[in-house]
């Protein structure tokens, strides 16, 4: 290894670089094989992080709980956003898939004098339709996803602003089945509203999906190669067709969790629910190229943007810099997915 | 000689005047195949020749404008690859239709992933990833591919030669009639190579007959029964591997050579 050398005060000998360098392939495949290590490190170290610079304020279960209440309609959003980006593709009406099924549920509960059941069925089954016709757009029209979702995104919208008059639904309205994920029950000294508890039961199901079903299975052949995946037998646009659907479902269910957590019915909640989706999925460790992830990376991803700015804002940092924090976070992590898809034999 | 003089006496597959234009181009017009039962069948032809619109057209990735295909004398409209593989008709793709990120259990069941038996399976459609695991091990062991030796690698982290191998192994696990080979040797080094056409050998031993795509003559001659010229969109001759030589298939191929001209040389069939 003459070029070793080359340098008149080498600091490393050959032997410890060459040592260093399999240190940082083996971290590279490990983070390649294990999407999932990447996020969970960086969460832990940020958690531990704060707890040391701002102390008990931060690691209080209260504001443990706090923090999984301010991200779980992001980590809702997220699982759908998710699905879509294993595919190779984007999904940017997401936040107003939700925005739209939360007024649908609150004007056929509150003003069409709907009973509540059918009302939140409906609204789901709102956000269903929506995400079938973002699919349709995709699969039988050839629209990228970007461009197709990018247009539903301005439709959706408006939709929401003319079916709402742009007008807010009071807290004191909304009917209590509407406004039920956001009440919590006390669990070791700390409060857990149900939306979480039902936010990590979705996770786990969309992971069981992905993971443990043939669905799971080609929706990752679909991401990786969709010709290959084709030539495999595999009806693609059935499978995307059915992903933007699920998507939207899932998306109508976080409309519901939204409601909850901010008791009122809004159109102008979750405006940024598009883009901070997309955060959450690029920082969880699932790359924008489709067919490499895990849906848990997600609600890690989540987690870790609640963990920034939950302990930036105690640390009196300026709101600016969270904003600022996530956005290096997000470069940070495609960079890093750049780099662990490099990985070969 | 006719295709249908074999042992037992039906070919394998039999395709007649196949056509298949995209707008005003004809990239077939009127193609013949015939491959025999157990024969390896090469099909030679220049850039353009229409090979590729023909694997397409037998494996069901093309609907072909006109003509019939018979698959052991039954036959058959494939619309689709899916429907080709239920017929038993597998297909090894050029650019290999794997999924790089997943692991090689994966991409051998990839479209017929196996369920867990019992509610597992029927309610919760959980996968049964031991049994695929086990059945992926037998497979690899008896192609002789065993030296792979984490199954749960992706297959992105093959090499090349290892990675032909999943595809093929693939075809041999499910297609038990007949498999197609688009170029398989292509991207490969010289040692890889010889081990994809040992695997040619070993499919066609077991009696499944292999249409083989290739540029590459030597391969060609080493490997194949008979060989296939395609030229322009249509069959020009069909001959016995040790009735022609190499550069009287490649004059033919290439048009230096018209098929009634070679007569005197080589014993060509016209079609």
């Amino acid at each position: 290894m003459a070029h070793d050398t080359v340098t008149p005060h080498a600091a490393d000998p050959p032997a410890t670089r060459s040592a260093k360098h399999g240190l940082i392939a083996r971290g590279q495949a490990a983070l390649h094989t294990k999407p999932l290590l990447g996020p969970l490190v960086v969460l832990l170290l940020a958690s531990l992080f704060f707890s040391v610079w701002v102390g008990s304020r931060f690691s209080d279960p209260l504001n443990i709980s706090l923090i999984v209440q301010q991200v779980q309609i992001i980590g809702m959003v997220g699982i759908a956003q998710t699905l879509v980006v294993l595919t190779a593709g984007i999904d940017l009406s997401v936040g107003a898939i939700t925005v739209l099924a939360s007024v649908v549920m609150g004007k056929l509960a509150v003003d069409s004098g709907l009973p509540v059941l059918p009302a939140l069925l409906l609204g789901l089954v709102t956000g269903g339709v929506c995400g079938g016709l973002n699919g349709t757009l995709v699969t039988r029209f050839r629209i990228p996803p970007f461009i197709a979702t990018l247009g539903t995104l301005s439709v959706f919208s408006a939709l929401t602003l003319f079916y709402s008059q742009s007008e807010t639904i009071r807290a004191q309205d909304v009917p209590s089945l509407l406004s039920w994920p956001g009440r919590s029950i006390h669990v070791l000294g700390t409060e857990v509203t149900y939306s979480s508890l039902l936010m990590v039961g979705c996770f786990a199901t969309v992971a069981y999906l992905l993971r443990g079903t043939a669905w799971g299975a080609h929706l990752h052949a679909v991401g990786d190669n969709p010709d290959g995946a084709r030539l495999s037998g595999i009806r693609t646009d059935r499978v995307l067709l059915s992903v933007y659907v699920v998507a939207g479902v899932i998306c109508g269910l976080a409309a519901w969790f939204l409601i909850g957590r901010i008791g009122s019915v809004s159109p102008q909640a979750g405006e940024n629910l598009n883009l901070q989706s997309i955060t959450a999925v690029v920082i969880g460790g699932t790359s924008l190229f489709g067919g490499r992830g895990h849906v848990l990376g997600t609600l890690l991803g989540s987690l870790i943007v609640g963990v920034f700015s939950s302990g930036l804002a105690l640390a009196g940092v300026e709101a600016l810099w969270q904003v600022f924090t996530v956005g290096v976070l997000v470069v940070v992590a495609v960079a890093a997915d750049q780099w662990i898809r490099k990985v070969t034999a | 000689m006719k295709a249908g003089d074999t042992a037992t006496g039906v070919p394998a597959l039999e395709a007649r005047g196949l056509v298949k234009r995209y707008g005003h181009v004809t990239a077939l017009g009127g193609a013949d195949v015939d491959l025999r039962a157990g024969e390896v069948l090469a099909v030679i032809g220049d850039n353009g020749a229409g090979k590729s619109t023909l694997i397409k057209c037998l494996s069901g990735a093309e609907i072909p404008d006109a003509g019939q295909i018979r698959l052991f004398g039954e036959p058959v409209r494939f619309r689709s690859p899916l429907d080709a593989r239920d017929h038993g008709l597998e297909t090894v793709y050029q650019n290999l239709a794997v999924a790089p990120s997943r692991d090689i259990p994966a991409n051998l069941f990839l479209g017929r992933e196996r369920r867990k038996p019992g509610p597992l399976g029927s309610v919760l459609r959980l996968l049964d990833k031991k049994r695929m695991r086990e059945e992926t091990q037998e497979l690899l062991t008896s192609l002789g591919l065993l030296t792979i030796q984490n199954f749960s690698q992706p297959v992105e982290t093959l090499s090349g030669g290892q990675r032909q191998g999943v595809a093929v192994a693939r075809a041999a696990c499910f297609g038990s009639r007949v498999i197609i080979m688009d170029e398989p040797t292509a991207a490969l080094g010289v040692r890889e190579s010889q081990r994809v056409l040992d695997l040619i050998r070993e499919i066609s031993g077991r009696g499944v007959p292999v249409i083989l795509i290739s540029h590459d003559m030597p391969h060609v001659f080493d490997v194949a029964d008979r060989i296939h010229i395609q030229r322009l969109g249509r069959r020009v001759a069909l001959v016995n591997t040790c009735d022609i030589s190499m550069p009287d298939a490649v004059a033919l191929m290439t048009g230096a050579l018209h098929p009634a001209e070679i007569d005197g040389r080589s014993r060509v069939e016209h079609p």
